[in-house]
């Protein structure tokens, strides 16, 4: 693999090294299952616990409060399903916006083919929920708010104190896929009346494949996997050992190092969003500029289409993506470019640049100008461009 | 997830571009659906097709398949260019990926649309030449979602 400069931080992250390190051992040496009851056994589920309480001291929360699970979707489906499962006889009202990632808008889908009704709130063209239809949306027989910390594509932060003030108001449940937000912004569950939230490890450089779910004392939530007492016997399955360990690790870093990686990111975002906007003509920046993730970089770009743009920035060894409908496999663009009330052909030329502390200034350069050339390339090829000169002439 | 031959053509598209006064020009596609195809043809007297050029606004598949459909044409008779087929362009470029079939029909539709455009303007009939649908995507509905 040559040197390439990786903008695609919302996707996945680069496995840290210290976490890579932390996770060995047990693999190699500490392989035991914690259910088991000889030393290597209680090795792994002593670690098993002090990475719950670790996370727990991060969210305000108690350390029986987290659930580990295999990510971010498993977590959004678990709140979901068996929140709905258990207060099913309280109502069948479920309320979350038009903006959630697939894992909740696909599970919503799913409880509505199974007698559930689903409101989906508006969001404003900068992807900021509308709190008076999300209050006015609450009915007798709602059960549950789910409403993202922050957007996956347009790094739109959600009020979610605000939210969930309403939720706690009206006795309803919240939840929050906080994806994106976890172990980037700070959270605290109770100050924000969260009742269940989902994260993932690889967000924010730990390993793939596992994540976890907070559910607040009290809340009524059905098993997720059944079989072993694993979980307090909600999510069964013998714990992934290794992935807790680095979770934990990335964990440990990333609120440790929280301020000085924000003040990294904002630099390289602002840096991009500033350059871009001046010397890229017909361009929109995607979301809101104040309430936005600290790595978060989306434009489009009219006249083109992203996954051209994607190749071409792949050519140059520039990691990105793209809400264009190519690169999605459906013929539409992205849900959340069209909710925000982008015109289909502008949603199709949407390039997202994710940044992370380990980028530099000069790779936002480097991208800059690559952007310029294809950008400039594309409009060169496109019919929608020669129309729009044309029309600029006459 | 493309062959080399549509990387080629992606990178570097044969005949970008516009001819003026051209004999025909055919647009197809939509924004909506994120491609629109343009084809100019520039026709000598003989019904030969002497010149071809094209925009393109769409994907990787979008750009390769036009860049291809204009070296299929370039130098055919009317009659011949009429055969340049979805799959006559598909298989030149070493195939596409299941998703992006549709790029290829595109192209067909776009030659086809500035035959159409040709024999308009010269109040000729081309053998076998229908009248192209301006948005080959209608009547096409997504996948039914199985939960």
């Amino acid at each position: 693999m040559g040197k390439f400069i990786y903008l695609d931080n919302a996707a996945t992250t680069k496995t840290a090294p210290e976490v890579v390190s932390a996770m060995l051992p047990y693999f190699t040496d500490n392989y035991g299952n914690p259910s088991s009851i000889y030393s290597i056994g209680g090795t792994a589920k002593g670690v098993v616990t002090k990475a719950r309480e670790r996370i727990a001291g991060t969210l305000g929360a108690k350390s029986n409060e987290i659930y580990f699970t295999a990510g971010g979707s498993e977590s959004d489906n678990w709140a979901l399903v068996a929140t709905a499962e258990a207060y099913g006889a309280k109502g069948k009202h479920i309320i979350t916006s038009k903006i959630e990632h697939h894992a909740v808008l696909h599970t919503c889908g799913y409880l509505e083919k199974r007698g559930y009704e689903v409101t989906y709130i508006d969001v404003d063209e900068n992807g900021i929920i509308k709190l008076d239809e999300l209050e006015k949306a609450i009915r007798k027989d709602t059960i549950l708010i789910s409403v993202m910390f922050a957007n996956n594509e347009i790094g739109t932060i959600q009020p979610i104190k605000e939210i969930g003030a309403i939720a706690k108001k009206h006795g309803v449940l919240f939840h929050t896929d906080a994806v994106q937000a976890y172990g980037h912004v700070p959270i605290n569950v109770d100050e924000m009346n969260i009742d269940m939230l989902s994260a993932s490890g690889h967000k924010f450089h730990g390993p793939k494949g596992i994540g976890f779910l907070y559910i607040r004392t009290g809340v009524k939530i059905r098993s997720f996997i059944h079989g072993g007492q694993q979980e307090r016997g909600r999510r069964a399955g013998t714990e992934n050992v290794t992935g807790i360990v680095g979770m934990e690790k990335a964990v440990e870093l990333a609120f440790a190092h929280m301020e000085e990686n924000t003040k990294k990111q904002r630099e390289l975002r602002d840096y991009l969003i500033r350059r871009i906007k001046e010397e890229v003509p017909y361009c929109r920046l995607n979301g809101d500029f104040e309430r936005r993730l600290p790595n978060n970089v989306n434009y489009s770009f009219q006249f083109i289409e992203g996954e051209s743009l994607l190749i071409m920035l792949d050519m140059k060894g520039i990691c990105a993506s793209s809400g264009s409908a190519c690169t999605s496999g459906s013929l539409d663009p992205s849900h959340v470019l069209l909710s925000i009330g982008l015109p289909h052909e502008i949603a199709h030329g949407s390039l997202r640049l994710t940044v992370s502390e380990e980028n530099t200034i000069e790779e936002m350069d480097t991208v800059v100008a690559a952007v310029k050339e294809i950008v400039d390339k594309l409009r060169n090829m496109s019919p929608l461009y020669e129309d729009f000169i044309k029309r600029q002439d006459k | 997830m493309y062959t080399e031959k549509v990387m080629d053509h992606f990178e570097h598209p044969r005949n970008v571009g516009e001819i003026e006064n051209a004999s025909g020009v055919g647009t197809v596609g939509n924004a909506k659906c994120g491609d629109i195809m343009r084809m100019y043809l520039d026709i000598d007297d003989n019904g030969i097709i002497r010149d071809c050029k094209f925009k393109t606004f769409g994907c990787g598949a979008a750009v390769a398949t036009s860049s291809m459909a204009t070296e299929l044409v370039k130098g055919k008779s009317v009659q011949e260019a009429l055969k340049v087929t979805n799959k006559a362009v598909m298989e030149a470029l070493d195939g596409l990926p299941p998703v992006k079939v549709h790029c290829s029909l595109l192209a067909e539709e776009a030659i086809h649309a500035a035959l159409w455009d040709y024999a308009q303007k010269n109040n000729i009939k081309i053998e076998g030449l229908v009248k192209p649908k301006s948005d080959i995507h209608e009547g096409e509905e997504a996948e039914e979602e199985e939960y």
